[in-house]
């Protein structure tokens, strides 16, 4: 069974649109990439995927772990197993980080049948993890992404991810915004995660990221379809030729 | 006229009523009763309380109770009688404006005056506890009911019916006039916690004066939380001098009806913060009026007071600023934030800026808000149960302003009682 199978997938913002039949089988211990010009609705994908109800799901399917994941609510569907790392992580000052990922984890655990953990056991987990991803420790104490510069709120998607230790983890453009060194240190973390039990979306603008994390698939997403699958060798055919002539453009259509 | 004369009837009687004070208090107490009866009680038509209508106190007759005062202070703070504070006493608070203000000096006597001597520093918090007293049976009620009936009636929702009319047979509401008077001397430090509690319906009319000598640094606690039946109308007024630095913290939380003034005068290079958190539910209305007046030049404000407000509650906050024409050099921060948890609750923000010097630096901001949905979802999205979310954003909300509570004890009971409040609305 795959751990996850999307089936013309169809979804909307308001008025628009934006998925228009997505069809995608994701099965455990596999990396795939999503790439696509931007509009062409990979984050509403990732953001569907995880529940957000901006989101309205107008027609398809998509089957979890056997389960019907558009039934369930975000909470349930993170404690069983699903993490999305933002595109742009929320600030939530007042909330200190390390309040918040114990809360997270704890949860998770509690769902999955596990003991709790206390604060000296959540320290010992989370320390291991902090330096994998190069983050200072103080990091723990200040709010949630409170004043965190872009690099440090995408390394610190990666950190709880880690810590969270998710089934599926759908990672949305986690290379925006990072420099060459910031992205080797995210990918490192990303690939420390690689395991024959963990799936992987990685949906990205750019082959840079897919250099770091080598996917097995690559899937090019235009107009809310998916155009296109393939290899790793995908990612550098799209980087050298761009995505222009993957669809055709809608207003060549019934002109002339 | 003949309105207000009607309204002041009742407290003529208990004016009356009271056994005479010492000539220079009598002459006080007669000062502000008459002012008492020339304002009569405010109506929404004064723009001061254009958001508050205290009509519920107005129509209600009150059986009126000394204050009942718990006080736990040092060894070193000395406790006086009125007469000897009687250069302060009612020197600070004026009552010709404020009409509350002038009722409470019209029953002057059982004054808690505290004063903290000249560069003495105080560790220990002063704790002036004044607890409402419940309403009182009427006498025939003593004799006819049993006890558990009575307790039923009297714990009865708040409006003039179940307060009482003073009517045989009906459970009287009383009236409380609590009075402080705290002098810091200079160069002294102090802090101070306030608290106002109760259970059924009463109404609290309190009045603090704090006087804060030269260099002197002064914390001030106020902790409201009165039963949700009780109406608590407050001033609270600090004079401070020279280059001394003057904290105020309100935090109301009970109260049906709740009226808060907070008056700040600036000596020159004083410091004033006035921090405040309103949460209010079901069908509570919380006003706070604010007044910082920089008289003198280099003072500098802070200001921040949050609200939290769910159900059908009301809150009002107006800030006023006033920087005089020889306060150059003030630094002014005012910023008032509300959450909103429901549909119905409302709110009335109105910063109220009046400088008259042109070297200076004054900024405010106001804003009403709601849970960030985004932030609900990033902590669903993380295994969080949507309730436990709007409880974890909500506490979040109020924690600045808790953070500056440097009372260790008291942040900690604070803590809990909102922990506890946003179970509730959460679930």
């Amino acid at each position: 069974m795959s751990l996850l199978e999307i089936k013309d997938l169809h979804a909307k913002v308001g008025d628009r649109e934006i998925l228009q039949g997505i069809n995608l089988t994701v099965n455990a211990g596999e990396v795939h990439a999503i790439m696509g010009p931007n509009g062409s609705g990979k984050s509403t994908l990732a953001q569907v995927l995880a529940g957000r109800e901006l989101y309205v799901v107008t027609g398809g399917s998509v089957t979890y772990d056997g389960k019907d994941l558009l039934a369930m609510a975000p909470e349930d569907r993170a404690r069983e197993g699903i993490f999305l790392a933002f595109q742009y992580p929320v600030e939530i000052p007042g909330v200190s980080n390390m309040y918040f990922l114990k809360a997270a984890l704890n949860t998770i655990r509690k769902h999955r049948g596990i003991e709790e953990l206390d604060a000296m056991d959540f320290l010992n987990v989370v320390r291991d993890k902090m330096q994998i991803m190069k983050m200072d420790q103080t990091l723990l104490n200040r709010p949630v992404n409170a004043g965190f510069s872009g690099g440090e709120k995408k390394r610190n998607e990666i950190f709880q991810m880690a810590v969270l230790e998710p089934k599926l983890a759908v990672l949305d453009e986690t290379d925006s915004g990072l420099d060459i060194d910031a992205l080797r240190i995210v990918a490192a973390g990303v690939n420390a995660m690689r395991s024959p039990d963990r799936a992987m979306i990685v949906v990205t603008h750019y082959q840079r990221l897919l250099s770091e994390i080598v996917p097995d698939f690559v899937h090019v997403l235009a107009e809310g379809r998916i155009v296109k699958s393939g290899g790793k060798e995908l990612a550098l055919e799209l980087e050298a030729e761009g995505y222009a002539d993957l669809y055709e453009e809608p207003q060549a259509v019934g002109k002339v | 006229m003949s309105a207000v004369a009607e309204q002041t009837g009742e407290w003529l009687e208990q004016f009356t009523n009271q056994p005479p004070a010492p000539a220079w208090l009598q002459s006080l107490r007669d000062a502000a009763f008459a002012r008492f009866a020339e304002l009569g009680f405010p109506t929404t038509h004064d723009e001061e309380w254009r958001f508050t209508n205290v009509a519920p106190i107005a129509r209600t007759a009150f059986t009126p109770v000394a204050p009942d005062a718990l006080l736990v202070y040092p060894e070193s703070v000395k406790k006086l009688a009125p007469a000897e504070a009687e250069a302060h006493l009612a020197r600070h608070a004026a009552f010709d404006q404020n009409p509350f203000v002038a009722l409470n000096t019209a029953f002057l006597g059982n004054v808690t005056v505290l004063e903290i001597p000249r560069n003495a520093v105080i560790e220990q918090p002063i704790e002036i506890t004044y607890v409402a007293q419940a309403p009182l049976p009427a006498v025939s009620r003593l004799v006819s009911t049993p006890l558990g009936e009575r307790d039923t009636e009297s714990s009865v929702g708040m409006s003039a019916d179940a307060a009482g009319t003073g009517t045989e047979g009906t459970p009287c509401a009383t009236v409380a006039h609590p009075r402080t008077l705290i002098l810091v001397g200079a160069n002294a430090q102090c802090t101070i916690v306030e608290t106002y509690k109760g259970a059924g319906t009463y109404f609290t009319n309190a009045v603090t004066e704090i006087v804060v000598g030269d260099r002197a640094v002064v914390d001030h606690y106020k902790v409201q939380q009165e039963s949700v039946d009780a109406f608590h109308i407050a001033t609270l007024q600090a004079t401070i001098g020279r280059s001394a630095a003057f904290a105020s913290h309100s935090i109301s939380l009970g109260g049906a009806l709740v009226r808060n003034d907070v008056n700040a005068t600036l000596s020159e290079g004083s410091d004033a913060t006035l921090n405040g958190l309103y949460i209010v539910n079901g069908t509570q209305h919380v006003d706070n009026h604010t007044l910082i007046d920089h008289a003198m030049p280099h003072g500098t404000s802070h200001e921040l007071y949050k609200g939290i407000l769910d159900g059908k509650a009301h809150a009002v906050f107006n800030g006023k600023i006033i920087v005089r024409k020889d306060a150059q050099k003030t630094d002014s921060k005012q910023t008032n934030k509300n959450l909103v948890l429901s549909d119905d609750a409302v709110v009335d923000t109105k910063p109220e800026l009046q400088i008259f010097a042109d070297d200076v630096r004054c900024t405010h901001g106001a804003t009403i808000g709601q849970l960030d949905a985004e932030a609900l979802f990033y902590l669903q999205s993380r295994g969080i149960g949507k309730s436990q979310a709007r409880r974890l954003l909500t506490y979040a909300f109020a924690q600045d302003v808790v953070d500056r509570i440097k009372v260790q004890s008291l942040r900690d009971s604070l803590e809990r009682i909102l922990f506890e409040k946003f179970h509730e609305h959460a679930d």
